[in-house]
């Protein structure tokens, strides 16, 4: 019925199943991260270090970042759009939107790219 | 006697609605919104309202009475004014043609998109299409809404977005459709509902069911839509 080329798998409920997905696994990488920091006996850079030096951490800590993009791509796209609307601001809310959404798109590839050079980088 | 604050806007001689009071003897009744209103309407007649059943079947008189929407035949004031003050604005989000008039153009829009009609093109049998007690029993719940736009209205995503969101009551009655055993449109009612706005602007608040007069569950009706479209995308 609305075409729309800006939500994130420009179908509903492609956005919402990967709103649960990404959420799913945002609960389990806060869970996993928390837990050691809880539970690990000398909590330190030392621990932290060997944590992350682990292949399947770096993998699971991506997964969590592109997981944390996209859940707020979606709930922001979601937001713009309830908010930014032309029924109410006429035609410059077009201009608006695409603002903001073009910054949150920047904001988005420049933490995507900086996680991996943390991740990465040590 | 009874306090009744009434929302009044006549777009001809008035630059802004403004709420204006009234002082009503009930005589002690326990009386319906609805007859406060026709009481007040016989003192001034220049007060504007839509009526036409007086029992709850036809969801003319939807409006917003002392903050939550409901049908004013059948909300009595001991209900909606218990501290003797009855507060009566239109529905929210529409656009107020009069007092409490409002125009629900909108709201047809949206229901007009589902296609409320069983669609069917195999020949037609001599009487009737027959449904097993199983099958009918799966309409309980969705037949009996009567368009009134209180869920819709009580809705925020459907004020953001009333020309995109189908709303609670128009997505009840996709659902009817959805769920009625001799409809064979199911896939095409699916393809055009599934877009980021069309069903998934509603995000589970239950406005809908806290509002719905006639105790109807929209958002549990919308669960099951998004489940169709699911199971039909993975």
């Amino acid at each position: 019925m609305v075409r729309t080329v800006t939500s994130f798998g420009r179908s509903g409920t492609f956005d919402w199943l990967y709103q649960r997905v990404t959420a799913v696994v945002l609960v389990a990488y806060t869970l996993f991260i928390v837990g050691f920091i809880f539970f690990s006996d000398d909590f330190g850079y030392q621990a932290w270090s060997e944590l992350f030096a682990q292949r399947w951490v770096r993998v699971f800590s991506l997964v969590a970042l592109l997981s944390t993009i996209i859940h707020a791509w979606i709930g922001l796209w979601s937001v713009v759009t309830d908010y930014i609307t032309n029924r109410m601001m006429g035609p410059k809310a077009t201009v608006l939107r695409l603002i903001v959404e073009a910054l949150l798109a920047a904001v988005a590839v420049f933490y995507t790219v900086w996680g991996i050079e943390i991740l990465w980088g040590v | 006697m009874l306090k009744v604050s009434i929302y009044r806007y006549n777009p001809e001689t008035d630059k802004a609605p403004y709420m204006q009071d009234y002082d009503l003897d009930t005589q002690g009744k326990d009386l319906m919104v609805l007859d406060v209103l026709e009481l007040l309407k016989g003192e001034d007649p220049t007060l504007s309202f839509r009526r036409s059943c007086r029992e709850g079947v036809c969801g003319s008189d939807g409006m917003n009475i002392s903050g939550r929407n409901g049908l004013a035949c059948t909300t009595p004031i001991s209900e909606a004014a218990p501290k003797g003050k009855l507060v009566l604005r239109p529905l929210p989000g529409l656009p107020v043609i009069r007092d409490l008039v409002v125009d629900m153009e909108q709201f047809y829009e949206q229901y007009k998109k589902i296609e409320p009609f069983l669609q069917n093109d195999t020949p037609a049998p001599a009487i009737e299409r027959l449904q097993s007690p199983e099958q009918r029993e799966k309409l309980d719940g969705l037949y009996e809404c009567i368009l009134c736009a209180c869920c819709s209205t009580a809705c925020p995503s459907f004020w953001w977005n009333p020309d995109k969101f189908i709303g609670p009551a128009g997505l009840l009655q996709a659902y009817r459709f959805l769920a009625d055993s001799r409809d064979l449109a199911a896939d095409e009612r699916l393809s055009k509902l599934d877009d980021p706005f069309s069903v998934f602007r509603c995000h589970g608040i239950q406005n809908c069911v806290n509002v719905c007069p006639k105790g109807l569950n929209p958002t549990r009706a919308i669960g099951h839509i998004r489940n169709m479209l699911l199971t039909r995308a993975v």
